[in-house]
């Protein structure tokens, strides 16, 4: 139990590490796909499944695919970016040892008093799988934010479309408006076909 | 000493999302290259919380925690998508997305 979670966290931060080191932007989103894959271990061990699925379609599905192509869409100047200053680095990894160190320091003081009580539980919520018990409270007492997080969704799917559409001239597109408005007596007529005549004379519009 | 390495505690989740939290922010402050690793760099911070959100909850027995892991997570795929879609218009519109470059501002 505890040599998959060095395993996987030490993974993970190597991984992360690569994502803000790398000089190819291709490499930096393939870094983050396998950081995802890491931290979705990370919940599976926590008991988690629910999340850990979740992390994967949405993050390693959408969001880094999202990434990759708009990397692979942008032509990125990789000369332009190799000519960093390594003096950024040492700066760079001081700051991040600080920070690392102030971090731990903060989390010894703050957990130091329930640290040793391992309060694991993983099916000790009773029967129901993790699935099943955030299904329950997620469409009951959490209805409101979960329809807000849909809200937001929907927002930014529009937002995305207002942004990046184009509008292009020699594009044949359907008019939405005429076509809503069109009715039955402007675009069927019902003609009497007599044998041997055919039909002529008709009015398209 | 043995105890704390053999017995994974809830310590040792909130020091992994600590540490994963300070390489995004080192990611976001250090970055000369371009938008996206800046982004990268956020996606990676919100991992961290994430993480946090879940141990406390699974150590805790309350699924609050997950709840708010699966908003997060919505919340982190509408901003990445808005800031990609900002990023290819900002693309279209000056022929760069290197941080060094980006001064219509005059900032």
């Amino acid at each position: 139990m505890a040599i998959f979670f060095y395993l996987f966290s030490s993974l993970m931060i190597l991984s992360s590490i690569g994502v803000i080191t790398s000089r190819n932007p291709v490499y930096c989103v393939l870094w983050l796909i396998f950081t995802f894959l890491n931290s979705s271990a990370i919940f599976i061990q926590l008991g988690a499944e629910f999340i850990a699925m979740t992390i994967i379609i949405v993050y390693v599905g959408a969001v880094a695919v999202l990434f990759l192509f708009v990397v692979m869409m942008l032509n990125i100047n990789l000369a332009e970016i190799k000519s960093q200053l390594l003096g950024n680095r040492i700066v760079g990894a001081c700051l991040m040892f600080v920070l690392i160190i102030d971090f731990i320091l903060i989390v010894k003081s703050a957990l130091s008093s329930n640290s040793t009580i391992s309060i694991f539980h993983n099916q000790a919520s009773g029967k129901l799988s993790n699935t099943h018990s955030i299904g329950a409270i997620l469409y009951t007492d959490y209805i409101i934010v979960f329809q807000l997080s849909g809200l937001v969704l929907l927002l930014a799917m529009v937002g995305c479309i207002v942004l990046t559409v184009r509008k292009r001239e020699g594009v044949e597109k359907q008019n939405a408006h005429k076509q809503i408005a069109r009715t039955i007596e402007e675009s069927i007529e019902i003609i009497k076909v007599k044998t041997r005549v055919g039909v002529n004379g008709i009015n398209y519009k | 000493m043995e105890s704390i390495i053999s017995n994974v505690t809830l310590e040792h989740y909130v020091i992994l999302s600590c540490c994963l939290f300070s390489i995004g922010m080192c990611g976001l402050l250090l970055n000369k290259g371009n938008v996206i690793n800046i982004l990268m760099s956020i996606e990676l911070m919100l991992l961290a919380a994430n993480i946090n959100f879940v141990a406390f909850s699974s150590y805790y027995n309350e699924l609050t925690g997950q709840i708010a892991s699966i908003i997060i997570l919505a919340i982190a795929a509408a901003e990445a998508a808005i800031g990609l879609a900002i990023i290819v218009n900002f693309y279209r519109a000056c022929g760069t997305i290197s941080i060094e470059k980006i001064n219509k501002l005059k900032g």
